[in-house]
């Protein structure tokens, strides 16, 4: 990734950020600090790694996008509307009635959402079905499918790992977003090591990245996607919140418990002087 | 009709399978496991649209839902007590609120697998399926219906539910008879005294209970409401309007099956008298499916019974 490519995904990656506060500001509920834990990812994903048409939503041979972890989706429509898939404005009516972008992913409301999802663990099980799919209707298409750590504890997600090798699927990539901040935490560390030895036991590539360095992004999923005859998981290393200090580290209550208008603000202000000098991040 | 059949409803469901796959590239089977007495035939004529998932229902659902989603036809077939128990989170959340069309075909429903015992009896499926905004429910009798509705379940713009039981082969409906469509019924006999409306295994009963009852000098009238959901409600309401009282009978629990849904429809619409011929508010055991259709009261004797009861409630 050459430095001009790296500060406008940067630049980018902030202004996603920005809108991700005022979306979740303007509903005052939705969690924001499981949002700005996938802002990089996201960012990476839609501006470097998946190929889809914003001006042809249903583009046969689009890579398909499952939304797992439905909490997130305040970054994920964020970063669809900035690439073209709905207008902007469509954000401020999030979750409120008779919008187009419900709290979790609506396959026939919003462009560019590929798939449903609504309980905890369902996201891995679709995937497998469409990538099955894919590969009948011999499409290139590519299934990505974003979840995270808490539905790795879901029973019904384990089911779908071992089915995915025994359905023999292929062009399957999944990315599990393990809030495990810093590296230097000792259990988050574990955790991560123990969900990257079960993926191995069911037959899986396995690969971790830091999910807020988008030059190492750009490293791991080229080896990751070399090669796709196996289905492939790649553990996200992210902290919750990342990118604003009130949100950081646990700072915040609950990812549940949206902010006030005081902290709306402070957030904006913060990003914004982070802004001038996007080296700071 | 009423006469034996060597064929199952469950054959039906399979034949219609092979035909709409012999036709419509685009149809992919999906079920736990080989059964025995299973879907081989399908298996070896299509290997390429035969998907066979863990043993895990709800992730077969979810394979299903995903393959809908790359544009293919789904039918998933398991045993309807694990199928809708286990599954009814995905088949909530990823078929019928996205309005997928996939096909799920509940089958050994009711007490079919007798010996098996109440976790394999399925007698709150209907209640479930019901529920959910936009599945059409289908409950055929025999084979030909069977045949017929699975066609007609492949074919909808949404999900259907499909609640396939029975072991007894009868057959109701003439080979070639296709008049059968999502949101219709058929009246089987008609009389002005009492409607009988029933779906499934208690299609054939009520039909018995009717001759019987015609002897008596009651002339019933009789509905085959194979879909569950969407009612045929014009039928039902033109019948009870002329009859004036009613009776429902179906394999299934007295809370919100077919007898659930036709309560709803005729106090709001038509009221009258009512009475239910009903497994109650009970759960399944273990014994032959022709005792335990007895002992729950699953026969053409309590629809006689019934029937009088509600004839002798009319208004007059």
């Amino acid at each position: 990734m050459n430095d001009e490519t790296l500060k406008t995904l940067q630049a980018r990656a902030l202004d996603v950020r920005r809108d991700v506060i005022r979306m979740v500001g303007v509903a005052r509920s939705g969690h924001l600090a499981s949002s700005l834990s996938l802002v990089d990812l996201l960012v990476y994903l839609y501006w470097q790694e998946l190929r889809v048409r914003s001006e042809e939503p249903q583009w046969p041979e689009r890579d398909r996008f499952v939304m797992g972890k439905r909490n997130g989706c305040p970054a994920l429509y964020t970063v669809l509307a900035h690439r073209g898939f709905f207008p902007r404005e469509e954000l401020w009516n999030f979750r409120s009635l008779g919008g187009i972008l419900q709290h979790h992913p609506h396959l026939r409301r919003t462009p560019g959402v590929d798939a449903p999802t609504g309980s905890s663990g369902l996201g891995l099980g679709l995937a497998n079905g469409l990538a099955l799919g894919m590969r009948k209707a011999a499409l290139p298409s590519r299934v990505f499918c974003l979840v995270g750590d808490s539905e790795l504890e879901t029973g019904v997600f384990w089911e779908s790992v071992g089915n995915s090798s025994r359905l023999d699927v292929r062009q399957l990539i999944l990315l599990a977003d393990c809030n495990v901040g810093d590296w230097s935490n000792v259990q988050g560390r574990r955790a991560v090591q123990s969900f990257e030895s079960s993926f191995r036991v069911f037959g899986w590539d396995v690969f971790q990245v830091d999910g807020h360095s988008l030059s190492a992004m750009e490293e791991v999923f080229g080896k990751a996607l070399a090669d796709l005859s196996r289905p492939v998981a790649i553990l996200v290393r992210t902290c919750l919140g990342k990118g604003v200090t009130l949100f950081e580290g646990g700072r915040w209550p609950h990812s549940n418990i949206a902010p006030g208008r005081d902290d709306v603000e402070r957030a904006l202000r913060e990003l914004n002087d982070r802004g001038e000098d996007p080296e700071v991040r | 009709m009423n006469a034996r059949d060597s064929r199952s409803v469950l054959d039906g469901f399979k034949d219609a399978l092979l035909a709409l796959a012999e036709g419509d590239d685009h149809l992919l089977f999906c079920e736990l496991a080989p059964e025995p007495q299973g879907f081989q035939s399908f298996r070896e004529r299509f290997p390429d649209r035969y998907v066979q998932g863990g043993f895990s229902e709800e992730d077969l659902v979810l394979t299903a839902a995903g393959l809908s989603l790359a544009g293919y036809r789904a039918v998933v077939g398991s045993t309807a007590s694990f199928l809708v128990g286990k599954a009814y989170d995905q088949i909530r959340n990823v078929v019928a609120l996205p309005r997928l069309p996939v096909c799920i075909a509940g089958m050994a429903s009711g007490f079919s697998l007798g010996e098996e015992g109440a976790p394999f009896q399925m007698l709150e499926d209907l209640t479930l399926m019901r529920a959910l905004p936009g599945l059409a429910v289908l409950v055929p009798c025999d084979y030909v219906s069977s045949y017929r509705l699975t066609m007609e379940a492949c074919r909808c713009d949404g999900p259907a539910y499909l609640r396939l039981g029975g072991q007894k082969r009868v057959s109701v409906y003439d080979d070639g008879d296709a008049r059968f469509a999502v949101g219709e019924g058929r009246l089987l006999r008609e009389g002005d005294e009492v409607t009988l409306c029933a779906c499934g295994i208690m299609v054939q009963e009520v039909l018995e209970a009717a001759e019987i009852l015609s002897q008596q000098g009651l002339e019933p009238e009789v509905i085959d409401c194979y879909s569950v959901k969407p009612l045929p409600e014009q039928l039902i309401l033109s019948s009870i309007r002329r009859t004036g009282c009613c009776v429902i009978a179906e394999e299934h629990g007295s809370s919100g099956g077919l007898s659930g849904a036709l309560a709803e429809l005729i106090s709001q619409r038509c009221p009258v008298p009512l009475r239910y011929v009903t497994a109650g508010e009970r759960f399944g055991q273990s014994g032959t499916t022709a005792n335990l259709q007895e002992y729950y009261g699953l026969s053409y004797k309590e629809i006689v019974g019934a029937a009088a009861q509600a004839w002798a409630m009319r208004r007059r």
